[in-house]
C-alpha cells in the first residue's frame, strides 16, 4: 500500500523516532517556560547531552546509562543558568544565548577524541515478533525505549501541569511569582528546579541524537534542533499534547519532504524544503488562534527574574 | 634586470605607504582559514585543516596559521574576514562556496592580503585567487562500483546545494553508473545544507526505506554511512572528502578524499619566497588533490580492478570522465561523440545528464 512511491507505514515509524530529540527537550522546556522561565541555552543543553551521552554510553558499554549521563551533564549545564539567573539574578535573555554559546564550545573541546568512535547500539524494546506485525507492528512495536520514553513524558506532564498539586505550583509561579510568594513558596528554588528538569529532558533528547539517530560524535551534531524546540513549545501555546503534535510535524513532514525527493513527487524542492518549518507554524498557529482572552496563553511571568525584596 | 629593479622598488613603496608586509618574499607568513563547519566532521573542514597542519609543518617557525571554525555563509564571513585581514593575516583561505561573494568583497578593501577561494569561479580584484579539486573525476569512479554493486538498480545521492560543484558529481556519478549498468536508476536528495547529522541520516533513511542500496553524499558528516551501517551491510556508501576509514568494516567501500596540503603548501610557499601570483588552480586525480580512498573487500576484486583501471586512465589523462556523446536532460545534445567537457562548462554546469529524473532546485 505505497502512495506516490512512498509507504505511509514507515514514513510513521521513522517521523516518530526522527522527533524524539526535538520533543524531550521541546518538553523540558514547557516545562521551565511554565514557570516562568525563559532559558535560550536549549541548543546548548541539548548538544552537550549529545556529547555527555555519548561519551558515558561509550565508557560503560551500555546505551541507557548513556541516556542518563546526556540527562545528567544536561541538567549540569543547566544549573549554570539556574545560578546565573535565580541566584545572580541576570537577564535571561542574555544567559540563555550565552549558555548555548559555551555548550557548543564545551562540547566540541569535550569531543576531541571521540570522533569515529560508534557508540553502542540501542535497540528496539520489544521482540521482532511484535515489531514484524503488519501496519501497527513498525508503528507501534518497533521502536526503542526512548521513543515510548517521550510519549509517555508527554502524558505525564501533561497530567502533572494539569491535575496535580506540584503543576498547580509551577503554574503559579509561572503566573505570577509575587502571589506565590506570598502563598509562602519559593518561587527561586522551584524554578531552579525545572531548570534542571529542562536541562535533563534537553540532555536526554541531545543523547538521542548522538546515540540513536546518528550513532556517532561530530562537532555540532544538533545542528540548530534547539531552536525549533524552543519555536514548538511557544507555536503549541506551552501545553504537552501541542508540543508532541508539533514535534511529529515537523519530525515527519522534514521525513516526508525527503521522501518524496526520492520518490521523484514533481514537487519544486524549494517547496519541500520549507514545508517542515511552514506547516509547522500554520498548523499551531491556527490551533492556538480563535480563542479570546488568553489567546497565546504564555505564562504571565515569563522571563522575569524574581528577588523576595521587592 | 632593470625591470624587476623598478618593480622592487614600486613594491617597497606600496609596502611603506601600506604598512603591510609584501613584496619579493617574506620572512614570516601568518596563513589564515576560514572553515564553514567543525574541523571534527570527519569530512570536508577536517582535510582543510590537515592542509592547514601540513603548512605549519612543512615551514615551522616561518609560519603562523590561523583558523575559525563553524563560519557562517553570509554576511557574518565578511566579518571573519575582516578581522582576520586587520589581524595580520598575509593569505586568507576561505574554504566554502558560500564564502565567494564576501572574500570578494573583503579582498577589495585589502589589497595587500592574499585571498584564496575554494570552488568558485569569482576573482573580483587581482588578490583573489580561486582553487579546486576535480571531485567530478572520483564521482566517476564511485559511479562505476556504484553500478556494478546495486541489487536493487537504485542508486541515491545526498545532495547539499545547487551550485555546479555539486550537479557536476550528480552527472559524473550518474553516467558511470549507467554505463557500468544500464538499468540503474539515481534518486537525488536535496538536504540544503553542507553539515546536519540528523538531517543528512534522514535522507540516507528516506533513500534506504525506497529500495535505494547505493548511497554517495555530498554532505559533510559521516552520519550517512553511520545510516547505512544499521542495514547490515544490505547498503554501501562512499567516504566523502575524507576516507572515512573508521566504517570499512561496514558501508564505506571506498572514498573521495581532498588533498589540500600540496596546494596549501605551495601557495603559502610561493608567497614565502616571493613567486606567488594570481591563480585559478583545478587540479584533480593527477595532481594528487582528489584521491581515491582503498577500496575494500566487499567489492569484487574484477570491479575493484575496473575501477581502480578506470582512476588510473583518468590520473593518465586518457580519459576524460565527460567524454562525449552526452545529451542534455531535455535530449538536447551538449557533447558530441568524442568530445570532451570544456572546464567552462563544468563550472557553470546548471543542467542533469539525460536519463536523471526530477529537476535542479533554482
Amino acid at each position: 500500500m505505497d502512495i506516490g512511491g512512498i509507504n505511509p507505514v514507515i514514513l510513521i515509524a521513522t517521523l516518530m523516532a526522527s522527533a524524539v530529540p526535538i520533543l524531550l527537550a521541546a518538553l523540558g522546556e514547557t516545562v521551565v517556560e511554565r514557570s516562568g522561565v525563559l532559558n535560550l541555552g536549549v541548543e546548548g543543553m541539548m548538544i552537550i547531552g549529545a556529547l555527555g551521552g555519548f561519551v558515558v554510553a561509550v565508557e560503560t558499554g551500555s546505551p541507557v546509562i548513556g541516556f542518563f549521563g546526556g540527562a545528567a551533564a544536561g541538567a549540569l549545564l543547566s544549573l549554570i543558568f539556574a545560578a546565573l539567573t535565580q541566584v545572580f539574578l541576570a537577564n535571561q535573555v542574555a544567559t540563555g544565548l550565552a549558555l548555548t554559546l559555551f555548550g557548543l564550545g564545551v562540547s566540541s573541546l569535550g569531543g576531541q577524541g571521540y570522533n569515529g568512535i560508534k557508540p553502542p547500539p540501542t535497540e528496539q524494546l520489544l521482540p521482532d515478533a511484535l515489531a514484524d506485525l503488519p501496519v501497527v507492528g513498525p508503528i507501534l512495536f518497533g521502536h526503542d525505549w526512548v521513543v515510548y520514553f517521550s510519549i509517555l513524558m508527554t502524558a505525564v506532564l501533561w497530567w502533572v501541569l494539569k491535575a496535580t498539586r506540584v503543576g498547580l505550583i509551577i503554574r503559579a509561579v509561572g503566573e505570577s511569582h509575587e502571589a506565590a510568594h506570598a502563598l509562602g513558596y519559593k518561587v527561586n528554588r522551584i524554578r531552579l528546579m525545572c531548570i534542571a528538569f529542562g536541562g535533563a529532558m534537553a540532555g536526554m533528547g541531545g543523547a538521542y541524537v548522538s546515540l540513536a539517530r546518528v550513532p556517532q560524535w561530530v562537532d555540532g551534531i544538533t545542528a540548530g534542533a534547539g531552536w525549533i524546540a524552543l519555536a514548538i513549545v511557544v507555536f503549541a501555546s506551552w501545553k504537552p499534547w501541542r508540543v508532541l503534535i508539533g514535534a511529529y510535524l515537523f519530525g515527519g513532514i522534514t521525513v516526508l519532504q525527503l521522501n518524496l525527493q526520492v520518490a521523484g513527487s514533481g514537487i519544486p524542492v524549494e517547496y519541500l524544503s520549507m514545508a517542515p518549518y511552514l506547516i509547522t507554524i500554520l498548523v499551531l498557529v491556527i490551533m492556538s488562534a480563535g480563542r479570546k482572552g488568553k489567546a497565546n496563553g504564555a505564562p504571565a511571568s515569563l522571563g522575569q527574574n524574581f528577588h523576595a525584596s521587592r | 634586470m632593470k625591470r624587476r629593479n623598478l618593480l622592487a622598488t614600486a613594491a617597497m613603496g606600496l609596502l611603506l605607504a601600506s604598512g603591510g608586509a609584501f613584496a619579493q618574499g617574506m620572512d614570516k607568513v601568518k596563513a589564515c582559514f576560514v572553515y564553514v563547519g567543525p574541523i571534527g566532521d570527519g569530512g570536508w573542514t577536517f582535510q582543510h585543516h590537515e592542509g592547514a597542519l601540513a603548512v605549519q609543518e612543512k615551514f615551522g617557525d616561518k609560519v603562523e596559521i590561523q583558523w575559525q571554525e563553524n563560519v557562517p555563509e553570509g554576511a557574518d564571513a565578511e566579518r571573519v574576514l575582516t578581522q582576520m585581514a586587520l589581524g595580520g593575516c598575509n593569505i586568507i583561505f576561505t574554504t566554502s562556496f558560500g564564502f565567494m561573494d564576501p572574500t570578494n568583497a573583503v579582498a577589495a578593501k585589502f589589497p595587500d592580503v592574499k585571498f584564496e577561494h575554494a570552488t568558485g569561479f569569482k576573482r573580483d580584484s587581482a588578490n583573489v585567487s580561486t582553487y579546486n579539486a576535480r571531485f567530478y573525476e572520483g564521482r566517476a569512479v564511485q559511479g562505476h562500483i556504484a553500478g556494478k554493486m546495486t541489487k536493487s538498480n537504485k542508486i541515491g545521492y545526498i545532495a547539499s546545494f545547487p551550485i555546479p560543484e555539486v550537479v557536476m558529481g550528480i552527472n559524473s556519478y550518474y553516467l558511470h553508473a549507467k554505463k557500468a549498468n544500464p538499468n540503474v536508476e539515481l534518486s537525488v536528495v536535496w538536504a540544503f545544507t553542507w553539515f546536519d547529522p540528523a538531517k543528512e541520516a534522514d535522507a540516507a533513511k528516506a533513500l534506504i526505506d525506497q529500495g535505494v542500496d547505493v548511497i554517495a553524499s555530498h554532505t559533510d558528516s559521516t552520519a550517512p554511512l553511520a545510516e547505512a551501517a544499521k542495514t547490515n551491510g544490505a547498503v554501501i556508501g562512499f567516504g566523502q572528502a575524507s576516507d572515512m576509514a573508521e566504517y570499512k568494516d561496514g558501508p564505506r567501500v571506498s572514498s573521495i578524499i581532498d588533498n589540500w596540503a600540496p596546494y596549501y603548501v605551495k601557495r603559502v610557499g610561493a608567497l614565502l619566497d616571493g613567486t606567488y601570483e594570481q591563480a585559478d588552480a583545478w587540479e584533480g586525480i593527477a595532481g594528487g588533490e582528489v584521491e581515491i580512498g582503498e577500496i575494500t573487500a566487499a567489492v569484487p576484486a574484477e570491479v575493484k580492478a575496473e575501477a581502480e583501471a578506470l582512476r588510473d586512465s583518468i590520473a593518465a589523462g586518457t580519459y576524460h570522465p565527460f567524454t562525449g556523446p552526452i545529451n542534455k536532460q531535455d535530449g538536447s545534445p551538449w557533447l558530441a561523440e568524442g568530445a570532451t567537457a570544456p572546464d567552462g562548462d563544468l563550472l557553470g554546469m546548471n543542467f542533469y545528464v539525460e536519463g536523471i529524473t526530477g529537476d535542479i532546485p533554482q
